[in-house]
């Protein structure tokens, strides 16, 4: 079946490993597979390029409706 | 017929000024259509004008006309506002609509042209935008191609099918309603928020989904339906209808636009040739399954049908894929054509792959990469799904800068599947496809550029000077005006009096 298990590898701090449970039960998605090498340089990149103002950015972004 | 048919793909693009939210969506679209007319189409002092006399935007394919007065103002498309518009040389208009530039690719006769086409007005709509930010007086604009804003509005990817007349309509709204809803699974393109306004921030499979109201209608801009039936066939109304479907949203991954084309265009052809009577898969409350298995990235929502059997939407198109199969099989046995063996081969590996491993589905889907990227930069950093930051990346995953945005950043690593080369684009990008009118459209705008005064999918409006009116040629069957017929012709004729006196003299031609 498409669940991937949950990565949960090694120990966290419990404040992190709530925050989590919290953040899971907010959302219904399969979770990812554990992180390889890749993805993580992917996630720099992504740091790199990221709007710095997430908040405004994605506030600003405003369309008008089309077809 | 197979996956072999006219067909085409429009897009409107997401627009953005940075730092300037409340930019005028219009002037800064128009701006986007014009740098790259005047880039395109150097030295022309007045580029050809869109030829409306054959729009009917309010055409129903179930066999009536709205009247004006009822038509929301949104849908008289058939208006010349004096909006921004170019048509190009490989065959597609780029211009205004509403506020969204868009990029109506040229007609193709299979899928893999309809990604290429598709993937060269990216290409156009990157150009466009680099040179209206860089000209005097220009602003910044960015462009995204996605489906809204997670605020509340949405714009479209519109796919077009040409589809034989005698075809009964009721019969492709009820193959069609399932198969569109369940089709999200590898065409979604993944939207963080539920809701018109994004409000619920939960992951969804598609962009477009909950913006669907009802199952069949005229409207694209409101009460927007599962079915379109807008009745404009652009070909001989007698023989052709052309299927508008706007459920669908705007991809990024090559695959995914290359089985969203192959896999709708089989389904219809099997309608076409009646081969699925007996088979439905109608579910009881199709508006509302549209969006719930849209809201089940799990994928193990079962849609209740019409004769009470839960299915679902992988173990629907399983069918769908099946029957296409045993359709082939019979009616081209060991003589079925690559194409269509790939969109069949592919299309029963994706569902395969669907139910056993998801992720292994990332380098292909839209909705399975960008959600691999939110859940690993949620797990790093630690976020909740209310973060801002992993909003941006929903967005960022559109922006079609190749710099910037995440599924080229994807692409750039091998980790999204590109079906052709920069060089393949790049042609495409001013030559048409060899096989339909476009190629006679974009290239008598290559060859002829001051001559045409207007041109449209069905017609090039030639304006000779020293004649004293402008001369219509319709261009009104999508196969003819091919390479193959016009490029002798073309070549023989240094101007565009040479040609029109040539057509002229051999209607035919």
């Amino acid at each position: 079946m498409g669940m991937p298990k949950q990565g949960k590898a090694e120990r966290r701090s419990t404040r992190e490993t709530e925050a989590e449970e919290v953040a899971a039960t907010a959302v219904d998605t399969p979770s990812a597979s554990s992180l390889d090498a890749d993805v993580d340089s992917i996630l720099d990149e992504i740091d790199e390029v990221l709007e710095v103002n997430a908040e405004d950015f994605v506030k600003s972004f405003v369309q008008k409706g089309g077809q | 017929m197979s996956v072999h048919r006219v067909m085409g793909i429009e897009t409107e693009y997401g627009i953005s000024v940075t730092g300037q939210p409340t930019a005028n969506a219009m002037i800064a679209s128009s701006q986007i259509v014009n740098a790259y007319a005047n880039y395109a189409l150097p030295g022309v002092r007045r580029g050809p004008r869109w030829d409306y006399s054959e729009e009917f935007p309010l055409r129903d394919a179930r066999g009536f006309d709205m009247s004006r007065a009822e038509a929301d103002l949104s849908q008289l498309t058939d208006d010349d506002l004096g909006l921004a518009n170019v048509i190009l040389t490989n065959g597609a208009r780029l211009y205004v609509d509403h506020a969204h530039p868009e990029y109506s690719a040229p007609e193709v006769t299979n899928p893999r042209d309809a990604v290429l086409w598709d993937r060269a007005g990216m290409r156009v709509m990157e150009t466009a935008a680099r040179l209206a930010t860089a000209a005097p007086g220009g602003l910044p604009i960015l462009l995204y191609k996605n489906n809204t804003d997670n605020k509340g509005a949405s714009y479209g990817c519109h796919e077009n099918y040409l589809m034989r007349r005698a075809t009964p309509f009721a019969e492709i709204v009820r193959t069609l309603i399932p198969f569109f809803i369940t089709r999200q699974v590898f065409t979604g393109a993944g939207r963080l928020g539920i809701g018109q306004d994004g409000r619920d921030l939960r992951y969804q499979i598609g962009q477009r989904a909950d913006f669907v109201e009802v199952e069949v209608g005229l409207e694209t801009t409101l009460k927007r339906p599962i079915i379109n039936t807008r009745d404009e066939p652009h070909a001989d109304p007698e023989l052709f209808r052309r299927l508008h479907v706007i459920v669908g949203d705007a991809n990024l991954s090559d695959v995914a636009t290359y089985l969203k084309m192959g896999t709708t265009s089989l389904v219809l052809a099997m309608i076409e040739d009646q081969f699925l009577e007996g088979h439905d898969f109608m579910p009881q409350h199709p508006v509302r399954e549209m969006h719930q298995v849209s809201h089940d990235p799990t994928l193990n929502h079962r849609l209740t049908l019409e004769h009470g059997k839960r299915l679902t939407a992988i173990e629907i198109q399983r069918e769908y894929w099946r029957l296409a199969t045993k359709y082939c099989d019979e009616k081209y046995g060991a003589q079925v054509d690559e194409q269509t063996r790939e969109v069949l081969t592919h299309w029963e590996l994706m569902l395969d792959r669907l139910s056993t491993d998801l992720w292994s589905c990332a380098a292909e889907v839209d909705w399975i990469a960008k959600l691999q990227l939110l859940e690993s930069y949620r797990t790093r950093d630690h976020l909740s799904w209310d973060s801002p930051k992993l909003q941006a990346i929903d967005l960022q995953y559109a922006d079609i800068r190749p710099d910037r945005g995440l599924a080229a950043k994807l692409e750039n690593r091998g980790r999204l599947t590109r079906m052709f080369t920069d060089e393949q684009v790049l042609t495409a990008v001013t030559a048409p496809p060899p096989d339909t009118r476009a190629y006679f459209r974009g290239e008598c705008i290559r060859r002829y550029p001051e001559s045409i005064a207007a041109a449209s999918w069905d017609s090039v409006v030639f304006d000779i000077p020293d004649s004293q009116s402008l001369l219509r040629v319709p261009t009104l069957e999508p196969a003819r005006g091919t390479k193959a017929h016009v490029e002798s012709l073309l070549d023989s004729c240094p101007t565009a009096w040479d040609l029109v006196r040539a057509l002229t003299a051999n209607p035919g031609g």
